[in-house]
């Protein structure tokens, strides 16, 4: 089956159901940021009463934009939404509210301190005047709990209860207040398995009850497991609706990631790097390696992996299933709590970054102004940043920066760090420059290996380009390359491998050369192991 | 709609301009208060620039509450800078004074010169010892440095109080009887008093001498050395000092340390070159630690700066103690001083940022990052 056949499908307008009008729809909504992201274009899907509507897609798909506009935080550019089949304009999260469509946040809003019942009739409440009867609040709360099977003590406070808990609380706020129409971004992602499975059985008390629920989510298994239809989203245009009874994992992976393959624009490092016969020396290894995020939750689990000389490895996977702390893992900046972590062959002590950079490892971190430089300070000054040890102009404890301003004239030169002088001010750089200097930095120094987390995030095509290319350019020179990244576009341009990371898990690694879309699509999602 | 953003490339001339306009406009308003409270403003201000440089004796008056607050506001600059907050420099300067004092009064019989610096040694020691306290326990368990300075100042003061009032301490007079009911310090031979500069009628405090080419010296440590390099990055963005391999909490600790140490000769500058004894009263009144914090402020935290600010803020200290009287009360002295305060820093402040009337510019998220950013737009 080819992609291109269901996205002309798609491209007829959303036909009205018989009997009555969707309790909730878009049609052709776009939405525009400043700086010409498009985010939203012409975005149309339904949604029927006592239905479970699932928003599929990646990250950056466009889904949480469009909820944005559905709850009244953003208006659309283009288009309208229809409550009820009447087209309405939302102007707040209060107006959309009225017309009873409330969301449920991946960040939940709920006052630690106080009492459940206290937080869900925080700032509106159905008893009138200035009293507040606690106990007959509670009573109401402990009412909408039971119809739903949401069992939570109206009496708790909310610091006590478990993420799931607290999550439960925010759902009952919202049917508390009269939500007809309920939006659940990403809900799963803090639950535990039994916990999700409490949350299905209430949706679908909430859709027998004629309400609608959009639930968002980019996890395969769950949109089918709930959800009645599904639209999928890609690039911020809404791709297709599909019902769910008559799809699969492998269909939906399909339309999730898309066709669009733009190989060969940057020759890849595997051309040349493949072709000897003897397998080049394995500079980076991670041996049954096991880290805690930041919350003290086991973020990455098991992971072994080999990065060879010359070669890009690249780490697929939806954002938040241990991208950042494999990186930093490898980076010497985040202690791992099980395993071995070889350069070379030798080994390093958990967590120490001057260790792993004196061993000849390059990062280029995800958040580059906030990590990867110090914004008040000068190019130069960023440019010896690591180097300042050692390398950099020096007598004794003085550093020598008249010197290092000529030396990083040179480099700004090399890799095209558009800037007044070396003196300027890394802040007042545009977001590619910055990210120059960067790679200017780490790629200079000529590392073994480079870790490079979303390298091009954020960044023009120019810029972008350039970035790939520099990177490539690292591999040739025999650089083992761990390219993590969101951009399954970028993975399968450049890398020679690819591994697949889901829930803090290696799902695991395949030649990219040989890999589809499919596939990896399922495995991102956690459908195929 | 009013937002207050964040004001990037502030031109040079403005960091200068700025203090000054600040200044001016202080003056205004205080002149205005002056007015309303039945005083002349000019006669006033004439009076408080006689009282602080020009009468008989004034200047070196000045120089004894510039020269502590030169060694605070030096202490309090260099921690700020590296965004380590001590706010401990109180008792970090009293334990500066009581190491100084003992070691004035035990090696007492020693060469004036080597006096002087063993002196300064035992100062600079104590004072150091009791920065690391909260250093150590900021960099190694997380505890909150402020908090944990600012208590440690009143131990600080407490164990001061203990040693001349509480006991029969090293540091207290036994000898003479009415030291016995009024508790007293005991005083330091002559040989241990450091000679001030004389030029002409006034006299230049050694310890001012000392603590302004220590600024310099600091200056030079953080524009020119390797140490000052990652004090620098580690100022700006503690995240790219980590990211660059520092040792951010070595750091943490030695910029504490550092920072006590200044205020702890600071303290023994106290005992050296003014009080030549440990009196404990006189030292909490002072209050020259927390001072020190206002001088490090308005001086945005540059050291050089910290040494001509010292002198102003010594020069109105001085002026309102003169001042003093029934007819112009203490509580409007400080409520100049505040009037500085405020100005300079809201001036600073309006520098670095500018008020917007109207809406505010929709940000663009991150692109691949439209999902889990929900408060991009308000």
């Amino acid at each position: 089956m080819d992609i291109r056949d269901v996205e002309l499908g798609a491209a007829s307008a959303p036909v009205a159901t018989a009997g009555s009008a969707p309790a909730v729809a878009t049609v052709g909504v776009t939405k525009r940021f400043a700086g010409g992201v498009v985010a939203n274009n012409r975005v149309s899907f339904e949604a029927k009463r006592g239905e479970v509507h699932a928003l599929l897609g990646e990250n950056g798909a466009g889904k949480t934009t469009l909820c944005n506009i559905l709850t009244g935080l953003y208006k659309p550019d283009e288009g309208e939404v229809l409550v009820d089949g009447r087209p309405v304009r939302l102007h707040s999260p209060r107006e959309a509210q009225a017309a009873g469509i409330f969301m449920v946040h991946q960040h939940l809003s709920l006052v630690d301190s106080l009492t459940v019942a206290e937080n869900v009739v925080l700032g509106w409440s159905r008893q009138r005047g200035l009293g507040f009867s606690a106990r007959q609040v509670e009573a109401e709360i402990g009412e909408v709990a039971l119809r739903y099977r949401m069992h939570v003590d109206p009496r708790a406070k909310v610091w006590q209860l478990s993420l799931g808990e607290r999550q439960r609380v925010d759902i009952l706020k919202a049917l508390y207040r009269g939500a007809s129409i309920l939006i659940l971004d990403e809900p799963t992602t803090v639950l535990t398995p039994s916990e999700t499975e409490q949350l299905f059985s209430s949706i679908r008390e909430m859709v027998a009850g004629g309400s609608t629920v959009i639930f968002i989510s980019h996890k395969l298994p769950e949109v089918l497991a709930i959800a009645d239809r599904t639209t999928i989203l890609r690039k911020g245009r809404s791709i297709t609706t599909v019902d769910v009874a008559d799809t699969d994992a492998r269909q939906l992976a399909r339309l999730m990631v898309g066709h669009e393959m733009s190989f060969d624009v940057v020759p890849r490092a595997a051309d040349a790097a493949s072709a000897p016969a003897p397998a080049p020396p394995v500079v980076l290894e991670l041996d049954h390696v096991s880290a805690q995020g930041d919350f003290g939750t086991e973020a990455l689990k098991d992971v072994s992996l080999t990065v060879h000389a010359g070669e890009i490895l690249g780490i697929a996977g939806v954002a938040g299933n241990g991208q950042r702390e494999l990186a930093e893992v490898v980076a010497g900046l985040r202690p791992f709590t099980r395993g071995t972590i070889r350069y070379a062959g030798k080994p390093v002590t958990p967590g120490d970054a001057r260790e792993v950079i004196d061993r000849g490892v390059a990062y280029i971190p995800e958040d580059r102004m906030g990590t990867g430089v110090s914004p008040k300070l000068s190019v130069t000054e960023n440019l010896i940043l690591k180097s300042y040890r050692r390398g950099s102009p020096h007598a004794g404890p003085l550093l020598l920066m008249k010197q290092a301003d000529a030396q990083a004239a040179r480099l700004m030169e090399r890799f095209d760090i558009r800037a007044p002088g070396p003196r300027t001010l890394v802040r007042q750089l545009s977001g590619g420059n910055v990210q120059k200097v960067v790679l200017a930095r780490e790629l200079s120094s000529q590392p073994r290996v480079v870790v490079a987390a979303s390298p091009t995030r954020g960044l023009d095509v120019g810029a972008t380009e350039y970035v790939r290319r520099v990177l490539v350019d690292a591999a040739k020179q025999g650089a083992g390359i761990l390219l993590i990244s969101e951009d399954l576009d970028e993975i399968v341009e450049l890398s020679n491998r690819t591994a697949v990371l889901y829930e803090g898990r290696i799902v695991g690694v395949v030649d990219t050369a040989r890999a589809n879309y499919e596939q990896l699509g399922l495995m991102m999602a956690g459908a195929a192991s | 709609m009013i937002a207050v953003e964040r004001n990037f490339d502030t031109p040079r001339w403005q960091r200068i301009a700025l203090p000054i306009v600040s200044l001016v406009i202080a003056a205004f308003i205080a002149a205005l208060v002056l007015a309303a409270s039945g005083h002349d403003p000019i006669a006033t201000y004439r009076q408080i620039y006689a009282a602080s440089f020009t009468s008989t004796g004034a200047l070196t008056a000045t120089f004894v509450y510039a020269t502590p607050l030169l060694f605070t506001g030096l202490c309090v600059a260099i921690a700020f800078r590296m965004q380590v907050w001590n706010i401990g420099g109180e008792g970090q300067l009293y334990m500066g004074a009581i190491g100084a004092s003992g070691v004035g009064l035990a090696l007492g019989g020693w060469p004036q010169p080597l006096l002087i610096v063993m002196m300064m040694l035992g100062g600079v020691l104590a004072g150091t010892i009791w920065a690391l306290l909260p250093g150590l326990l900021r960099a190694y368990l997380r505890a909150n440095e402020i908090l944990t300075s600012l208590m440690l100042n009143y131990v600080a003061g407490l164990f001061m109080y203990y040693l001349i009032y509480d006991s029969t301490s090293y540091w207290r007079d036994l000898t003479s009887p009415t030291a016995l009911v009024f508790p007293q310090g005991k005083d330091l031979l002559p040989n241990a008093s450091w000679p001030g500069i004389p030029i002409g009628s006034f006299t230049l405090p050694f310890g001012f001498v000392a603590g302004a080419g220590l600024a310099v010296l600091l200056l030079a440590l953080i524009r020119f050395t390797r140490v000052g390099f990652e004090m620098r990055v580690m100022g700006d963005s503690p995240a790219a000092a980590n990211y660059a391999g520092m040792r951010t909490k070595r750091m943490i600790v030695a910029v504490m340390a550092l920072s006590g140490a200044l205020a702890g000769l600071g303290g023994a500058s106290q005992i050296g070159d003014f009080s030549h004894v440990l009196d404990p009263r006189g030292l909490q009144q002072a209050q020259y630690g927390y001072t020190g914090i206002v001088v490090a402020a308005l001086a945005q935290y540059n050291p050089l700066a910290v040494v001509i600010v010292s002198i102003l803020i010594g020069a109105l200290i001085n002026a309102g103690f003169a001042l003093q009287g029934p007819s112009f009360p203490p509580g409007l002295v400080g409520t100049m001083e505040g009037i500085i305060l405020f100005s300079v820093l809201g001036g600073e402040f309006l520098g670095r940022y500018r008020i917007r009337i109207g809406r505010a510019l929709q940000q663009t998220p991150a692109v691949g990052d439209a999902s889990g950013s929900l408060s991009v737009d308000s």
